[in-house]
């Protein structure tokens, strides 16, 4: 039954039938079945929906623990009957000052910002087919690293940032930064067209301008200047906190659900864009609004916690193989980015030691295994 | 042709194979006549290209054996194996921007060393290759540019500048119109006469299978079912048996071999009021 | 013998053509002749940048001064200059040049990624990994000691990748390798940043190791590293062949007789010594194997045994460019790493927008 008989028109050719097809999870139609084209809808693949269905909710259940594990461990204990009476209004006032003032804004940033990474990082990689394809390599958290670090190094060594540069100038040159980035990207890969392979390869073009950019800028100033850009190139969210949430909060809820919504085509384009034409998909403009919103999202979530490393890689990588689908799965993929940058941040937080790593150290440390334990298990060719 | 089985250059003996789970393969023989066109045929998913796979040594056997002059394949060195041997995957994929001549010059592979990667023997098989397939116009064509029937083409030239005796092909035809199908063949069959090329090919269309090939080896879940020409093999009851098809067979008009016409339930709306099982009795 | 469903003009024609190729004039021939005037052409290139290299810094020397700097050298100061700067600092940027490039086609080729950098095998990160662990755990000063840690980090975190991206019954493919690469990388990049932000010492070395640079307070470090680069090359070189049936598909490549783990295992083995060598003797320089394989394949096609060749020349005449400019322009201020990518992303992302792009 899985021989290599059938006419596959997608996916690889070098592909061998292997226990993973067998189970059902490596077919290339496994991301047909997660979409609208319904061709040959069987039982493999309701139990895919099911599949991706149980992974988006247990995801989701684990994000909510996660916060409030966030909120009620460290340093100061809270328990999670406290937490809750806190957050309907009561609690000592030592609680609510550590638990509303401190903890759940830094929690909820940190939902926020990995779900858009994750997000971001699905359509980045659905778009080009490519599993590297993330902000980071497309040059986005780069340009914001510019305008950070340049920030950073221009207020010197006199230690704080202060005033409006402190409030409003790091994340806003960060937010220009990535925003500029990303045009760049969009405005030199257009051409009569998106064509997601020559978008990555611009892209990488742009992200080794700015990162040399921000290597050369680190190199300007004192050491303690460049611990500090360091700090903030990993990604931290030791700062985050209410002033962040509704600017991240009100950009994820514009800019996730008509992402979301227009990731319904990603699906199609998966296949080619002659099968999406042929489905009635305005490619070129369905691909190019796609890369602005992914840009969008990822500007935000870096203007607000900087570039937190491997999320937008990781998040769609590992929920693609969750959910035993050909390609990222957006929805997952956004749950799955909150999830791992919550975890990182909580580990990053009451890990002993004294010193507080920032989270970006942490999704690296702890997604990078998780990711290889997947890779390895699944025996078979990943693709995207 | 006539010769024992001893003799043959290329067999399989209790060959069992698997790609993990249970066998797809089990206990198949088989020897492949030398100087025959053989096409293996049979329902999707009855192990046709895994045997296939396994006689190129793609796959090693999870017990029994292939054997090649004797010898045991997966034991011999591959680039030995590669000067006698060459096979053509189902829908090969080139890289993009390759070009036709770069594509069958790679066929020359086996017969190079690492410090002599040219030679004029080298340059006359290819150039042979390409005249051989009509290919020669196409030579600095990129691959991807190409029609499905040329780009089949470009393919077989790449094996046949390999410049082996045998070749086993999967689905050569696959996703060709029939006028390519008919013109793949016939560079088969050409081959064949030609250069006495050993060619072992899975073929789905069973017409074209019965026309082309001297010998018809039909499969079902891992078993060979029946094995000779085409004329003893392409029966109804082996159609039955093999793909669980109603047909009859009558003499193909042009060249004689067996034809299939299979009698489906549409079929007996258009059969001038005459009820499908009469026809079929008449012609048992 | 009719050449099917062709009319016989065509047959007659198309014979005419393979008499003609006889002759030596076929497209083969023509083609090959064409890649080898490329290659001298390339190597005259090489050449000139070395030249220049030598000539052009803060000073400028004329020629008959280089001249007599390495043939009849004493002590006048542009033979110092050019003895104990500029010579060394010119080889090292021939030998990493050619590292850096030889070692990106391979890497593309082996991993069928047009973003696959050298570094992307955890080479660099790796080598990052161990400079800084050197420095903070070791508590080692000296250059030559970092050189050995980042050759030794980068060999083993490449190994590791490629274990990771062979586990499995298909060994390993394109994309295990290019994913357990891209985990490995940042999971390093992770445990460096901890590092050097719970050390100053390790950010100092850190932050002026990290962007790459051909200038050394001394050279001698550098030499050590020359035999694994030449192996590195070596292995390369014998590699191309492999890698031309493997871009054909696994199948085909067995099939015309290649062994597919062996190839890949060799090809990352060289990978690993080439990008090893020049980073641990310059750091991660950026840009130059990502972008110099792309150059090499517009202008020779997709045969590695030629573009692997083509990529290592020009990663070489990129890199003294770039290294002379950065030198002539800014005295050293701009390193050349930063030099590549501001004077080579434009160049790059031009040749993207107006050529036919090659997948691989």
């Amino acid at each position: 039954m899985t021989e290599r008989e059938k006419p596959t028109a997608v996916g690889s050719s070098e592909h061998t039938p292997t226990e993973g097809a067998i189970r059902g999870v490596s077919c290339p139609e496994g991301g047909l079945h997660g979409t609208t084209v319904g061709v040959g809808v069987g039982v493999v693949g309701v139990r895919l929906r099911w599949r991706a269905l149980v992974v988006v909710g247990a995801s989701a259940a684990v994000l909510v623990l996660a916060v409030a594990a966030h909120v009620g461990l460290g340093s100061y204990h809270i328990s999670m009957l406290d937490v809750l009476r806190v957050l309907s209004g009561g609690g000592e006032e030592s609680q609510r000052g550590a638990v509303l003032d401190v903890r759940l804004p830094r929690a909820l940033v940190g939902a926020l910002v990995g779900a858009a990474l994750g997000l971001a990082g699905a359509v980045f990689q659905s778009i080009s087919r490519n599993p590297l394809a993330s902000p980071d390599v497309l040059g986005i958290t780069w340009g914001a690293g510019v305008g950070a670090v340049t920030v950073i190094v221009l207020a010197g060594t006199s230690g704080q940032i202060s005033g409006i540069a402190g409030a409003l100038g790091l994340p806003l040159a960060s937010l220009l930064g990535g925003i500029a980035a990303g045009l760049a990207l969009y405005g030199f890969s257009w051409r009569r067209g998106l064509d997601g392979y020559r978008m990555v390869l611009i892209g990488i073009g742009i992200a080794a301008v700015c990162a040399n950019l921000v290597f050369w800028l680190l190199t300007v100033g004192d050491v303690t200047v460049a611990a500090r850009a360091m700090t903030w190139l990993t990604g931290s969210l030791a700062a985050a906190g209410w002033s962040e949430v509704p600017a991240v909060a009100i950009a994820l809820l514009v800019l996730a659900p008509a992402t979301l919504l227009g990731a319904r085509v990603l699906g199609v384009l998966r296949f080619g864009d002659d099968t999406a034409r042929g489905l009635g998909v305005r490619v070129d403009r369905a691909r190019g609004l796609l890369v602005l919103l992914a840009v969008l999202l990822a500007s935000v979530a870096t203007a607000a916690a900087g570039p937190i490393a491997f999320v937008a890689l990781a998040a769609p990588q590992i929920a693609l193989r969750l959910c035993g689908v050909a390609g990222p799965p957006v929805v997952a993929s956004t749950v799955l980015g909150g999830v791992l940058t919550v975890l990182a941040d909580l580990v990053a937080r009451i890990a002993p030691g004294g010193v507080e790593l920032p989270v970006g150290v942490l999704t690296a440390v702890l997604g990078a295994p998780y990711l290889m334990y997947l890779l390895v298990r699944s025996r078979r060719e990943a693709r995207v | 042709m006539t010769s024992s089985a001893s003799q043959q250059r290329l067999r399989a003996r209790q060959l069992r194979l698997s790609y993990g789970g249970p066998p797809v393969v089990d206990g198949l023989d088989l020897d492949v006549l030398n100087g025959t066109v053989t096409a293996v045929i049979g329902p999707n998913g009855c192990g046709k290209s895994t045997l296939l796979r396994a006689l190129g040594r793609l796959l090693a056997p999870k017990a029994g054996s292939v054997l090649l002059d004797g010898a045991r394949i997966d034991k011999m060195r591959t680039r030995e194996v590669a000067r006698v041997l060459g096979l053509l995957p189902q829908s090969p994929q080139a890289p993009e921007g390759l070009t036709v001549a770069d594509l069958v010059a790679r066929g020359r592979h086996p017969h190079q060393t690492w410090y002599r990667q040219w030679s004029s023997s080298d340059d006359e098989a290819i150039s042979t290759a390409l005249v051989q397939t009509g290919m020669g116009d196409y030579a600095e064509r990129a691959i991807d540019q190409l029609s499905g029937g040329q780009r089949q083409r470009a393919w077989i030239s790449m094996a046949l500048a390999q410049g082996t005796e045998l070749l086993l092909l999967d689905e050569p035809i696959t996703y060709l119109d029939l006028a390519h199908q008919v013109e793949i063949l016939d560079l088969v069959r050409r081959l064949n006469s030609e250069r006495g090329v050993t060619i072992v090919m899975v073929l789905h269309d069973l017409n074209l299978a019965a026309r082309y090939a001297d010998r018809l080896v039909a499969m079902r879940d891992g078993q060979v079912l029946a094995d000779g020409e085409p004329g003893e093999v392409l029966t109804e009851r082996l159609l039955d048996e093999v793909f669980g098809l109603k047909a009859m067979v009558v003499p193909d008009p042009v060249a004689g071999t067996p034809m299939v016409v299979p009698i489906s339930a549409h079929s007996a709306n258009h059969a001038d009021g005459e009820p499908v099982a009469e026809v079929a009795e008449r012609s048992a | 013998m009719n050449i099917v469903n062709t009319p016989v003009t065509r047959a007659d024609s198309a014979r005419s053509r393979s008499a003609e190729r006889a002759a030596g004039l076929g497209p083969l021939a023509r083609r090959r002749r064409r890649r080898v005037l490329g290659l001298v052409a390339l190597a005259a290139a090489v050449l000139l940048a070395t030249l220049v290299s030598i000539a052009f810094g803060d000073r400028a020397i004329p020629l008959p001064a280089i001249w007599h700097a390495i043939f009849t050298p004493s002590d006048t100061e542009s033979d110092i200059i050019i003895g104990a700067l500029r010579m060394p600092r010119t080889l090292l940027g021939l030998g990493v040049g050619v590292a850096l490039g030889v070692a990106g086609a391979l890497l593309q080729g082996h991993t069928r990624n047009p973003l696959a950098d050298p570094g992307l095998l955890g080479v660099t990160q790796g080598a990052a990994f161990a400079v800084v662990l050197s420095i903070t755990v070791f508590g080692v000063s000296y250059v030559s000691g970092h050189v050995a840690f980042a050759f030794a980090g980068a060999l083993i975190a490449s190994a590791i990748v490629f274990a990771l991206g062979s586990i499995g019954s298909g060994g390993a493919t394109p994309v295990t390798l290019a994913l357990a690469g891209a985990t490995i990388s940042w999971l390093l990049l992770g445990l460096t940043s901890a590092m050097v932000l719970l050390d100053q010492r390790g950010m100092e070395v850190y932050r002026f190791w990290r962007i790459g640079s051909l200038a050394r307070d001394e050279y001698f470090s550098a030499a050590t590293v020359l035999p694994f680069l030449i192996i590195g090359l070596l292995l390369a070189l014998a590699n191309t062949p492999g890698l031309n049936t493997l871009a054909l598909g696994e199948d085909v490549a067995k099939g015309l007789g290649q062994r597919v783990r062996l190839t890949r295992f060799a090809g990352v083995g060289a990978v690993a010594l080439l990008t090893g060598s020049a980073v641990a003797v310059c750091g991660p320089i950026a840009f130059i194997g990502l972008v110099v394989p792309h150059i090499a394949r517009a202008i020779t096609g997709a045969d590695y045994r030629w573009l692997v060749p083509y990529a290592g020349l020009l990663g070489a005449v990129l890199l003294l460019v770039a290294d002379v400019l950065g030198r002539v322009i800014s005295a050293d201020t701009f390193e050349v790493g930063i030099m590549l990518t501001v004077l080579g992303a434009p160049v790059f992302i031009y040749l993207v927008r107006s050529t036919r792009l090659v997948r691989l």
